[in-house]
């Protein structure tokens, strides 16, 4: 089976950002850019997939400015056989990504696609699911657990409650939860061979998708700074503030 | 303008985030209606009937709805509410799993985890672990979104007198199937909306030294969380990490015990009214966020909390 995995390039997860002082986004300049770890992990596990010998062939896509090539280059590094490249304005939305995304399974005719179930960015937490509604594919988001045998895939779902297992039947998306997998790092000869892959590039245009939303972002401030308190010596201190001070016990 | 709510629940009773995002519809207009999808569900229809402020709720009550599968429900949510200006769900694991299937059907973008109504078309929104609150315009037709519950009030649960309706629009597909699933058993209050949380980090060391939070826990009638890091090492379940990409507290006490402070721990619990810190390293971040910090190793300092409380 094919495997699509999508990636996202974004800013390092560690790195705390800092607003724009025009309050018309965040400061990226300069910023360490990574792929996000969902996806890290969503590749990850199509290459076991591979490995296992369920999957024949895994293609990496990105949707973004021509420097998430970088990104790319790294799932391949870490073993995706091949890339694409969709140039879009860094800001594109979920929904025209879903249907970029849509038009390549389309053309690609895969059997699975492996998101991440987030960005770290703009935590948005859609992508993986608008597929689904437009491809009609079922889904097993938040996934920690996957097999697939039979035409079908099992995926057990990390919920509010507890965890979840659901049956799909193939094709399916999948969106990885933290716990699915530990990816590995990269070799030095995979980076090497990496380099020999192919990327291919396309546009909205070509996918024919419009990639305007009907969300605008009219403003982006930072959050209201909360104060170190004070350090206590003593748990008979801590006691004595939370209820004489703090009121909360 | 009317407004669609989708109840979370599990078919015996209302979850209490369906509360929250009633408030957060009023602020947005007052025609509301709550949709129960599932099966069996009468007593949460009578649930969401009585909360104040909503008008209508409509009942679906079909075995396609009973776990909840997002490929059934986005269906449903979709025809039925096509024609409402705004539809609402808690960001919980439901809601997020359902709702952009939802916006995606309908063509519209969908917004999540929305934590403030500036008017009935822009929203706010915190983005990169809540380093930055977003402000954002939508110009669809319909408002497809998810509410941040910690953000909103609950409605009150008692004394409203909606009418109710059922649908009889059943929606089903043969690509997914619900097996089963695992819920973790607990006496104590759910962790969203606990007035006081403890939660243990790596330096707990293992999962029986939770045993020692839960002593605490039991003292303070609280809920008890953990970091990533304790839940990757296997000491705790999934359902109990707090952060980005876990669960959103803001209880009136967080303690934070053995929790270095990451900035996606502190993306689920920063807008906690009081903070406390239990950490040996007086060097940890966490002890930034927190209103009263004790540098001191939680083997000592937590059974003597326990017992002076
Ligand atoms: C994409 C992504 C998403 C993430 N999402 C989340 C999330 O939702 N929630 C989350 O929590 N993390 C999340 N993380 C992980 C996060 O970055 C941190 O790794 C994690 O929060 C660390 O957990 P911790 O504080 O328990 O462990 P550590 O950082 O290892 O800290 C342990 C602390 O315990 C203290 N300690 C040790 N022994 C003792 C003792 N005897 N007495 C007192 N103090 C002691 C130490 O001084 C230290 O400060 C995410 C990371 C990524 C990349």
């Amino acid at each position: 089976m094919k495997i699509l995995v999508a990636i996202k390039r974004v800013v390092d997860p560690y790195v705390k950002v800092r607003v724009k002082a025009d309050n018309s986004g965040v400061d990226l300049a300069n910023a360490k850019m990574a792929v996000n770890p969902f996806c890290e992990i969503a590749v990850e596990e199509a290459v076991r997939l591979k490995e296992k010998g369920i999957a024949e062939e895994i293609i990496v896509v990105s949707i973004g400015e021509k420097n998430c090539q970088e990104q790319i280059r790294t799932a391949l590094a870490l073993g995706a056989d091949r890339g694409i490249h969709v140039e879009a304005p860094v800001d594109v939305q979920p929904l025209p990504v879903a249907r970029m995304l849509q038009k390549i399974v389309e053309k690609e005719g895969v059997e699975m696609v492996i998101l991440g179930k987030q960005s770290v960015d703009s935590d948005n937490n859609q992508v993986g699911q608008m597929l689904g509604a437009l491809t009609g594919m079922p889904q097993g988001t938040f996934a920690c657990k996957l097999e697939v045998a039979d035409g079908k895939a099992k995926v057990t779902r990390e919920i509010d409650g507890g965890e979840q297992t659901v049956s799909l039947k193939l094709p399916a998306i999948v969106t990885t939860d933290l716990r699915l997998n530990e990816p590995r790092y990269a070799s030095l000869p995979n980076i090497m061979k990496a380099k020999k892959k192919t990327i291919d590039s396309l546009t909205p245009e070509e996918l024919g998708v419009d990639v305007s939303s009907g969300l605008k972002v009219i403003s982006v401030e930072p959050p209201p700074a909360r104060s170190a308190g004070i350090k206590v010596e003593s748990v008979d201190e801590l006691i004595s503030k939370l209820k004489t001070e703090a009121k909360v016990i | 303008m009317s407004i669609l709510v989708i109840a979370d629940h599990d078919n015996a009773a209302l979850k209490p985030a369906t509360l929250n995002t009633v408030t957060a519809a009023k602020e947005i207009g007052s025609d509301i209606t709550v949709l129960v999808a599932g099966s069996g569900c009468d007593a949460v229809a009578k649930a969401a009937a009585a909360i104040d402020g909503v008008s209508k709720v409509l009942v679906a009550d079909n075995e396609a709805y009973k776990n909840q599968l997002p490929e059934n429900l986005a269906e449903l949510v979709a025809e039925v509410g096509k024609d409402a200006s705004h539809i609402l769900a808690p960001a919980t694991t439901s809601g997020k799993n359902f709702m952009p299937r939802v916006a995606a059907l309908l063509g519209v973008a969908q917004i999540s985890d929305i934590t403030a109504v500036k008017s009935e078309d822009t929203f706010v929104r915190p983005i990169y672990a809540g380093n930055a609150l977003a402000t954002v315009q939508s110009s669809d037709n319909v408002k497809v979104i998810t509410v941040r519950g910690t953000a909103f009030d609950a409605a009150v649960a008692e004394g409203g007198s909606a009418s109710v309706e059922t649908t009889d629009v059943v929606k089903t597909q043969e690509v997914a199937e619900f097996i089963s699933e695992e819920l973790t058993k607990s006496e104590r209050p759910e962790l969203t909306g606990a007035k006081i949380v403890i939660s243990g980090g790596r330096g707990m060391q293992n999962g029986e030294n939770f045993a020692m939070l839960e002593k605490v826990a039991d003292k303070l009638g609280a809920a008890i969380g953990a970091s990533r890091a304790a839940v990757d090492a296997g000491f705790v379940p999934n359902d109990m990490q707090v952060g980005q990409t876990g669960k959103i507290v803001a209880p009136e006490l967080y303690i934070a015990v053995g929790i270095s402070g990451a900035i996606q721990h502190l993306a689920g619990m920063k807008d906690s009214k009081v903070i406390v810190a239990i950490n040996k390293d007086e060097e940890a971040p966490i002890f930034q966020v927190a209103d009263y910090g004790l540098v001191a190793d939680l083997f000592k300092a937590i059974p003597e909390l326990e017992e002076k409380l």
